[in-house]
């Protein structure tokens, strides 16, 4: 088959024609697995649902594998620089002669990089859920759900309309909520979908105004156009744009800030983070897949594509690397003192995409200044491997001792030796320990940053020094700590289908790292020299190495000394655990401010004075109606009188009026 | 004295028409209230005849309508003596009061 499809692509000119079916069916076989699972999967395919969506979606994977294969080696390159190819392209809502809704499939380094990351990580879930979803009733929903949010986030990836990335990123939300809330009769599971969609419903009303924005300006929603007419400075769109301002900010601003809170919304960046730690109610393959390798990072891809835009803006730049390194110093913190391992690794993955957002942040255009752009992408790529291998092994420790609290976990390293392994692998990498995948994309990270921001380098350093430490924290918690006392009958670790990922994934997050990806994905589409300097690495990985140790000190063998600490960090602590509080201040402002002074007038208005209105009207009309009813009184001599008077009223009418 | 009228005559018969109607608007016996419908009629049969003596002596078409109002009155009083024993045999009453059953 292989041979077959090249054959097709290199011998047929018009490239647009083959690749694209081959494109389509990327998105369109999970599509196909959703529909058919969604409505036939209840009564009849009970059984046999895990296989057809795995089978599917391995084929969606390996048609990305190729494809990234042949855009980055074969086709991609035009002079040296990756191309943006738009194979497919199909006008669906025409506005203006300009602006219309294309449906388009846009093909350039970072798009081609997410489907291989989207449909490997799906796939990976795909056969690990075969296992962890085991024997549940609702076996062909579960699948159907996340053949819908990889079709979602493949077409997000994909799109080459900017519109038509919004459709795609509410079809996400909506994805994420029905996974998010799978297990429906538990409440707080329906809290928390709750809460995830409308957070980010509420980011996404910024995107949209953020849209408006930038297609008003420059007359366009196509990615291509409106990236070639708001970059250039003499272009009339981007003087336009940028001279007109609101409260003294540049509506090109403007735009880029909004257009970022939709995607600080999705990616769950301060101070929108608030439903990522809750969505952990899902299935535990289901954070694996969207909110720790594909669907947070959204907001990342997003920042990426409008790279180029937001580049001319430096007030757009900075307020996303503020966002970012505050997000990922923040959720550091917050992870020192959590104890459901799910939260921990929930805030990690917040942590982790404030790296890669404030990567984007101190990025330039090009050459040397663009190794932000490449190292956020980088970073990104390798995030994806090892936080959904922590997330899969998260979940096999789960499946065995049935409890997310550290308390009950520790000295499984007997008991479950691969996922062991494997864990630690994950931890070396998100840690930043030479030399797994972690490393490599963190040095660039703290590169870029220290070349052009003194002041993120240092709390960026810190912050992974603090990464380490949690991590290791959660890996000596569940591993080493006290023995295992089995309750009940002990069933041993997950079988074949559960380990294969956690292995394959263990294997990406160790090997990744030799990628040189500055060859491949860079902000202006060419070549990055990858820069390795052994010296500046001394610092973070002996700051890494310290945390680690810190982490042995503290939790290898059980001993009060976490104790001691937290009590001498007393109110300091107490603040981290609670996460700071935000859940309540927002708490606070929904339920005390908002509902009682928006909500309840509100409420109050339409129930007496709409309703009134409208209940006025209708007592009228039953007052008259009790009036005229008396007319019908069954009296026979009532009856006569009108009858008279009648007459008498056309008696006067016929002699003394009409003559 | 003086020979009466037209317009005597019209008197009498327009007063015992008001009289008829008056009596069947306030009676409560439902054959009270047919006597008095026997009035109305009758009022009317003595302006026909009034009319035609006095205008148009030659001719008889005022007792010939006379005459069919006579047998209508008869029939309509029989069918109406029907209705109050239908009526009296429901409610065993002949009070006008109790025969409201068809209002709203």
């Amino acid at each position: 088959m292989n041979e077959f499809l090249q054959i097709k692509l290199l011998g047929i000119f018009s490239l647009g024609m083959d690749l694209g079916w081959a494109l389509l069916m990327i998105p369109l076989l999970p599509l196909i697995g959703f529909l058919l699972l969604g409505l036939f999967g209840r009564k009849y395919m009970k059984q046999s649902a895990g296989i057809f969506a795995t089978l599917l979606l391995s084929v969606s994977a390996f048609l990305s594998l190729h494809t990234a294969y042949g855009y980055f080696f074969k086709y991609g390159k035009l002079e040296g620089v990756y191309q943006k190819i738009i194979p497919v392209q199909f006008t669906w809502l025409q506005f203006s002669p300009g602006v219309s809704i294309d449906l388009g499939i846009l093909l350039d380094p970072i798009s081609v990089m997410m489907l291989v990351v989207v449909t490997f990580i799906s796939l990976m879930v795909h056969i690990y859920s075969l296992a962890y979803m085991k024997g549940e009733e609702r076996f062909p929903t579960y699948y159907s759900f996340l053949g819908l949010f990889t079709f979602s986030m493949l077409g997000l990836v994909m799109s080459s309309n900017i519109f038509q990335l919004y459709i795609f990123w509410e079809l996400v939300g909506v994805s994420s909520f029905l996974l998010i809330g799978y297990y429906y009769d538990r409440p707080s599971a329906v809290a928390a979908c709750k809460k995830a969609f409308i957070i980010t419903r509420f980011a996404d009303l910024g995107f949209l105004i953020g849209i408006l924005i930038l297609s008003f300006y420059s007359g366009t929603l196509d990615f291509n156009t409106l990236i070639e007419k708001l970059t250039s400075i003499e272009s009339t769109e981007f003087k336009s744009i940028a001279s007109a301002s609101f409260i003294g900010i540049s509506a090109l601003t403007w735009a880029l800030v909004l257009v970022f809170i939709g995607g600080a919304g999705k990616s769950a960046l301060f101070p929108l983070h608030v439903w990522l730690p809750d969505a952990m109610e899902g299935p535990t393959p289901v954070s694996a897949l969207i909110h720790a390798a594909t669907m947070v990072v959204a907001g990342v891809f997003l920042v990426a594509r409008l790279f180029p835009i937001f580049s001319m803006s430096e007030a757009a730049l900075n307020v996303v690397s503020i966002i970012g390194i505050t997000s990922a110093l923040f959720a550091a913190v917050i992870a020192c003192t959590q104890t459901d391992i799910k939260r921990v690794l929930a805030y990690s993955t917040m942590s982790q995409i404030g790296f890669m957002m404030f990567s984007l942040g101190v990025s330039g255009q090009g050459g040397e200044s663009g190794l932000g752009f490449t190292a956020a992408m980088f970073h990104l790529f390798t995030h994806a491997l090892f936080k959904a291998l922590l997330f899969l092994g998260a979940g096999s420790v789960i499946h065995f001792i049935h409890s997310n609290e550290m308390k009950d976990m520790g000295g499984l390293r007997k008991y479950l030796p691969i996922t062991h392994i494997t864990f630690l692998i994950a931890c070396l990498a998100i840690s930043g320990v030479p030399p797994f995948a972690g490393f490599f994309s963190k040095e660039e990270i703290l590169l870029a940053a220290y070349h052009h921001n003194m002041t993120i380098y240092w709390i960026a350093l810190a912050t992974s020094g603090l990464t380490s430490f949690y991590m290791f924290r959660l890996y000596f918690s569940i591993f080493w700590n006290k023995e295992y006392i089995a309750h009940g009958e002990a069933h041993g670790e997950g079988g074949f289908l559960m380990m294969t990922p956690l292995i394959m994934l263990s294997i990406g997050a160790a090997a990744a790292g030799f990628i040189p990806f500055g060859e491949y994905v860079s902000a202006d589409g060419k070549l990055l020299e990858s820069a390795f300097h052994l010296q500046f690495s001394i610092a973070p990985v002996v700051l890494v190495l310290a945390g680690i140790f810190t982490a042995m000190w503290m939790y290898k063998k059980q001993s009060n000394r976490p104790d001691t600490i937290a009590y001498s960090l007393n109110s300091f602590y107490k603040l981290a655990f609670h996460k700071f509080y935000i859940d309540e201040f927002y708490f606070f402002i929904t339920k005390k401010v908002l509902f009682n002074l928006v909500g309840r007038p509100a409420a109050w208005f339409d129930k007496n004075v709409v309703n009134g209105l409208i209940n006025a009207i209708g007592n009228c009309t039953i007052f008259l109606s009790e009036k005229v009813k008396g007319f019908q009184s069954g009296k026979v001599q009532q009856y006569a009188i009108y009858f008279l008077a009648g007459v008498i009223g056309l008696a006067v009418l016929f002699i003394y009026i009409w003559k | 004295m003086m020979e009466p009228g037209l317009n005597h005559v019209l008197f009498i018969s327009t007063a015992l028409f008001f009289i008829g109607v008056f009596g069947f608007l306030t009676r409560r016996n439902l054959i009270t209230m047919l006597m008095s419908i026997e009035l109305v009629l009758n009022s009317v049969n003595i302006n026909f005849v009034a009319f035609n003596k006095y205008l148009w002596p030659h001719k008889l078409d005022g007792l010939f309508f006379s005459i069919f109002v006579i047998a209508i009155a008869a029939a309509e009083a029989a069918v109406a003596i029907a209705i109050i024993i239908n009526l009296y045999r429901s409610h065993q009453s002949i009070d006008v009061e109790n025969t409201e059953d068809l209002k709203f």
